[in-house]
């Protein structure tokens, strides 16, 4: 039988290795304090900013197997929960990757929590408060959290639409963290450690992400992310010319418009 | 002459009357005939189609042209003397009879010209890059607009630049130019051009206009290297254009001297000492990008802008601190604000600003770091005073605040276009497009409060119910698929059934599932009401109240809709009125939206399908419906508009919103609608009611058969 229906990306690993992360101010001793309490954690902040790299960091720091949900508009809550499986003529339950994190107590990371459709809410929300208990309605279990398990979900407030806003029954459950560009200085060591380009062009991209950045509102949706810094970074370690991997890294990914892309790349090449 | 020769002659001339108007001008056409018959049939046929083309605009051009185009193709070809009409239609729409007639006059220049545009900058097509262009470099958020005239000049908050820069024979080098010019400009606003005392300064010397010429060489050399450190690539351009152009050369004396403006401390105070050694020496070289001054009106903006700023600054700060104060469960104190600026070194070519009170790093809000970064630019420091929060009842921020100037107080004042949209508009005598021609503005229906919502739901109860009913079968229900490979519940008869396969020694299926799968309707509708004068009494009565009907049952649906009003007077004064935007909920004041629905004056319907179209088309949804609800043609004021004008117009209109994917439908209650409709809409894409009592029992109905 083939788990093609299983869409659902899901990772589930121990992290040996350190995942490099840059703390933004103190995020990292909030969440251990979180952890240490039991309670869950929300990330709030716009995309490619470092908040999944964070929870890597995190679940190696406190030593948890994190398993990842990207949540997406068709995600059901038997797809967290679990579902009957039949094979060779058997009924058999599987346990969903949300099950699966609070069976074994590991950090389960629900991705853009908003676009999930709305019954799976009603699954978290026990989970979220000092129940800790995830009811599953199909077996009639009601799971009890072990002591290791965490949960974090993140959430984008700048595509808010009245369609995709938290409830406040919702994020009233969490610890909030709020994820935003780094500083300039942060930025740049993280473009440089993670591409090994030299610094002077470290410092003209984290320049040119702040050109985007200031078009935020003015014909962009939003500037361009930590992770686009880094892509273009990584062409450029490559022996792509600057000009050129800002365009394909960067100019192409924020926009589709003829007149925006001129004036980003218009832009670049006023840098490089 | 043959009698044949004669009559044509004879039908031309009446034509030509009949198009010039004769009749009222007293224009004599006889000497127009012998040279039109001078010319080929084709090419005769080619003027006389011109001038009907432009007496649609105006019989005086049209009249000067008829004059003119015998010499006109001597001058250019066929090609030519179109582009050149075109421009001449052009400019009659943009700036008046006066620039057009002078175009017209022109016709031997017009080649040049037409070389200059073909390979020129135009601002009105490059704006949209260079606007973001400069949005993006760092510093105040500028504004751009086109200059009067053809050299460019800023007064701080707005760069002025040329209409056409056509100084080069590449386009993309002018281009260049146009971006070079821009970048200066934004370098003097951001290099402290402007902070020294320099309109003080200046007036001391004899001639003050040399005086000036000389500063804005100095500070041309010092903004360069400011340019070359932090925009290389820039600079390396800027220079380029300078070889090309020719600049004319400094004196050596005056290039020894200012070599020390390329200092990276240099600043606007050290052009002007050098100035004072320089003046009366040598004369100032002018560079291709470097545009004008205009210190008196720099100085009176800036002044006008700290006093704003200073104000918006500290009020906002008072905000800050109460609600810090609030934070902390502390009463509200008058202590300053300490603000730390991180170096604006090269890491940092834009401003990091940390705000505390009482020791409390608080995060600085992006409006408040917007105009902290034009203090800075203007003071090179935040100055002590603007750090103390503003006490109650200080300022009265109404003159400041740029969004109280209400959309509709605009029309009282001197006309002007800040914030409206412009539209095109299609001009089917011309065959082309008027462009920027419609200024359309959005305004908001003021909320009555009453009780016509009560009375339609009383009046409607039992259509109400039956529309309940209706649309809750409609709404994208839970479908439940059976037979799937995977899904939420086992399906026991398919479980069954492979029970007894495998008993016969069968494979058993896969296929075991029962999957709840969600059929979404994803539909955007956007409901264009008609307000003009017309409608009033009992049209108006039943607009609403179907619109308080369909709000019902699309509730239900949950589909996602806007309704807007439109009316206007004439091409100057299109009107939007919102009634409920697609993020407006469905709640009271909203109905008392629609309550206050009135009729107002007149039916330019074009601009109003375009820029609702626009609107619709923002939103994410698999199915844009544009619906109309109306009580006649497209009509306006000014007289053209009305019939075939007005609905051609419509017609393109609605034509451009389909090609971009929006579907139009129209509900009229004209019984005439029949003959123009299905030229506007095409056969299937409108409903003519034939009584106004029927509007609100059909359109919940027309609605669920065109989405079902
Ligand atoms: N603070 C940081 N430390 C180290 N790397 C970072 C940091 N911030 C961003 N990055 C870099 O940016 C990339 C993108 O970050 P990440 O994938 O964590 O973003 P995200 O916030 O999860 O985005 P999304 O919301 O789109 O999922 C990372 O792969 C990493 O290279
Ligand atoms: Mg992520």
């Amino acid at each position: 039988m083939s788990e093609q229906g299983l869409v659902l990306k899901v990772e589930e690993y121990r992290i040996e290795e350190e995942p490099y992360y840059e703390a933004l101010g103190s995020e990292i001793e909030i969440f251990e304090a979180a952890y240490a309490n039991h309670l869950p954690v929300l990330l709030k902040g716009p995309t490619g900013c470092g908040k999944t790299r964070f929870m890597e960091h995190m679940a190696w720091r406190l030593q948890r197997p994190l398993i990842t949900v990207s949540c997406h508009d068709d995600l059901t809550a038997s797809d967290l929960v679990g579902r009957f499986l039949v094979k060779s003529g058997e009924t058999r339950w599987m346990d969903g990757p949300l099950a699966r994190a609070v069976r074994c107590g590991a950090i389960c990371y629900l991705d853009e929590i908003v676009e999930a459709r709305k019954d799976t809410m009603v699954v978290i929300h026990p989970l979220a408060d000092d129940r800790r208990v995830l009811p599953m309605e199909k077996t009639g279990e009601l799971l009890q959290a072990s002591d290791g398990f965490c949960l974090s979900v993140s959430y984008n407030p700048g595509y808010q639409s009245v369609l995709k806003d938290l409830k406040q029954s919702t994020r009233q459950r969490f610890v909030a963290l709020e994820f935003s560009y780094p500083s300039a200085e942060l930025e740049r060591k993280v473009v440089c450690s993670e591409s090994g380009i030299d610094v002077s062009m470290a410092v003209n991209l984290v320049k040119f992400a702040h050109m985007t950045r200031n078009l935020k509102g003015g014909g962009l949706d939003e500037g361009a992310s930590t992770r686009l810094l880094v892509h273009a970074a990584k062409l450029m370690s490559s022996g792509v010319a600057p000009v050129a991997a800002c365009h394909s890294a960067i100019s192409q990914a924020l926009t589709d418009d003829a007149d925006m892309l001129s004036a980003i790349d218009e832009l670049a090449s006023s840098l490089f | 002459m043959s009698n044949t020769d004669f009559n044509q002659r004879k039908a031309v001339q009446r034509q030509l009357d009949e198009w010039l108007e004769v009749e009222f001008t007293f224009r004599e056409t006889d000497e127009l005939i012998e040279p039109l018959f001078a010319l080929p049939v084709k090419t005769r046929r080619f003027v006389l189609n011109w001038v009907e083309r432009i007496a649609s605009a105006h019989t005086e051009m049209a009249y000067q042209f008829a004059l003119k185009s015998t010499h006109a193709l001597t001058v250019l070809d066929e090609a030519g003397v179109e582009s050149w009409l075109l421009f001449v239609l052009e400019q009659y729409d943009r700036s008046g009879l006066q620039p057009a007639m002078a175009v017209i006059h022109d016709v031997e220049n017009f080649q040049q010209h037409r070389f200059e545009r073909e390979s020129g900058s135009l601002y009105e097509k490059k704006a949209a890059i260079l606007t973001p262009f400069v949005r993006g470099l760092s510093g105040r958020a500028l504004k751009l607009e086109v200059s009067r005239d053809d050299s460019a000049w800023t007064d701080s908050e707005t760069l002025y630049l040329p209409a056409l820069v056509a100084r080069l024979s590449d386009k993309k080098d002018n281009f260049l130019l146009h971006k070079a010019m821009a970048a200066h400009l934004w370098a003097q606003t951001r290099f402290g051009t402007f902070q020294c005392d320099w309109l003080q300064a200046l007036s001391v010397y004899p001639d003050p206009r040399q005086a000036l010429a000389l500063f804005h060489a100095l500070e041309t050399i010092r903004l360069d290297s400011c340019i070359s450190r932090y925009l290389p690539g820039l600079y390396r351009e800027m220079q380029r254009l300078r070889a090309a152009l020719d600049d004319t050369a400094a004196t050596a004396v005056f290039a020894r001297q200012a070599s020390v403006l390329q200092s990276a401390s240099a600043q606007s105070r050290d052009s002007l000492q050098l100035l004072g050694k320089l003046y009366g020496d040598c004369k100032a070289p002018v560079c291709c990008y470097q545009g004008r001054m205009e210190p008196q009106i720099v100085q009176s903006v800036m002044r006008a802008r700290q006093q704003r700023e200073k104000a918006l600054i500290r009020v906002k700060l008072a905000e800050m601190a109460e609600e810090h104060a609030r934070q902390k469960g502390r009463e509200p104190t008058d202590s300053e604000f300490d603000i730390q600026q991180k170096a604006d070194d090269e890491l940092n070519d834009h401003f990091e600003f940390e705000l505390s009170i009482q020791e409390d790093a608080l995060t600085v809000p992006p409006d408040l770091a917007q105009m902290l970064t034009s203090v800075m630019l203007d003071f090179s420091e935040i100055p002590n005073e603007y750090l103390t929060p503003a006490g109650p009842g200080e300022y009265d921020l109404s003159a400041y605040d740029e969004t109280a100037v209400e959309s509709e107080d605009v029309w009282k004042g001197a006309y002007h276009e800040e914030g409206a949209s412009l539209h095109q508009e299609w001009d089917f005598a011309r065959q082309c497009h008027r462009k920027q021609w419609c200024v359309m503005r959005e305004l908001e229906v003021k909320p009555l409060y009453d009780d016509f919502y009560q009375q339609t739901m009383q009046k409607h109860a039992r259509l109400i119910k039956s529309l309940h009913r209706t649309f809750e079968m409609l709404r994208g229900e839970d479908k439940l698929l059976k037979r799937q490979t995977y899904g939420d519940e086992v399906d026991i008869d398919a479980l069954v059934e492979a029970y007894a396969d495998t008993h016969y020694g069968l494979e058993m299926s896969d296929r075991l599932f029962t999957h709840k799968h969600k059929v979404e309707r994803n539909i955007a509708v956007m409901f264009m009401v008609d307000m003009s004068g017309s409608t009033k009494g009992w049209i108006n009565d039943a607009e609403r109240e179907s619109l308080f009907l369909l709000a019902e049952s699309l509730q239900i649906l949950g589909d996602r809709y806007a309704i807007y009003g439109f009316s206007g007077v004439t091409r100057k004064r299109c009107e939007l009125f919102r009634i409920k935007s697609f993020d407006d909920a469905y709640d009271a004041e909203t109905r008392a939206r629609i309550s206050g629905i009135e009729a107002k004056d007149y039916t330019r319907m074009g601009v109003a399908i375009r820029h609702l179209s626009g609107l619709l088309n923002q939103v994410e949804a698999r199915i844009k419906l544009l619906i109309t609800l109306s009580d006649g043609k497209p009509e306006d004021y000014d007289g053209y508009y009305r019939g075939e004008y007005g609905i051609e117009d419509t017609r393109m209109a609605l034509y451009e919103a389909r090609r971009d994917g929006v579907h139009p439908y129209c509900i009229t209650i004209d019984k005439e609608g029949q003959d123009y409709l299905p030229h506007m809409y095409g056969a299937a894409n409108y409903t003519v009611l034939e009584d106004v009592a029927m509007l609100p029992l059909k359109v919940s109905d027309i609605y669920r058969r065109l989405t079902t």
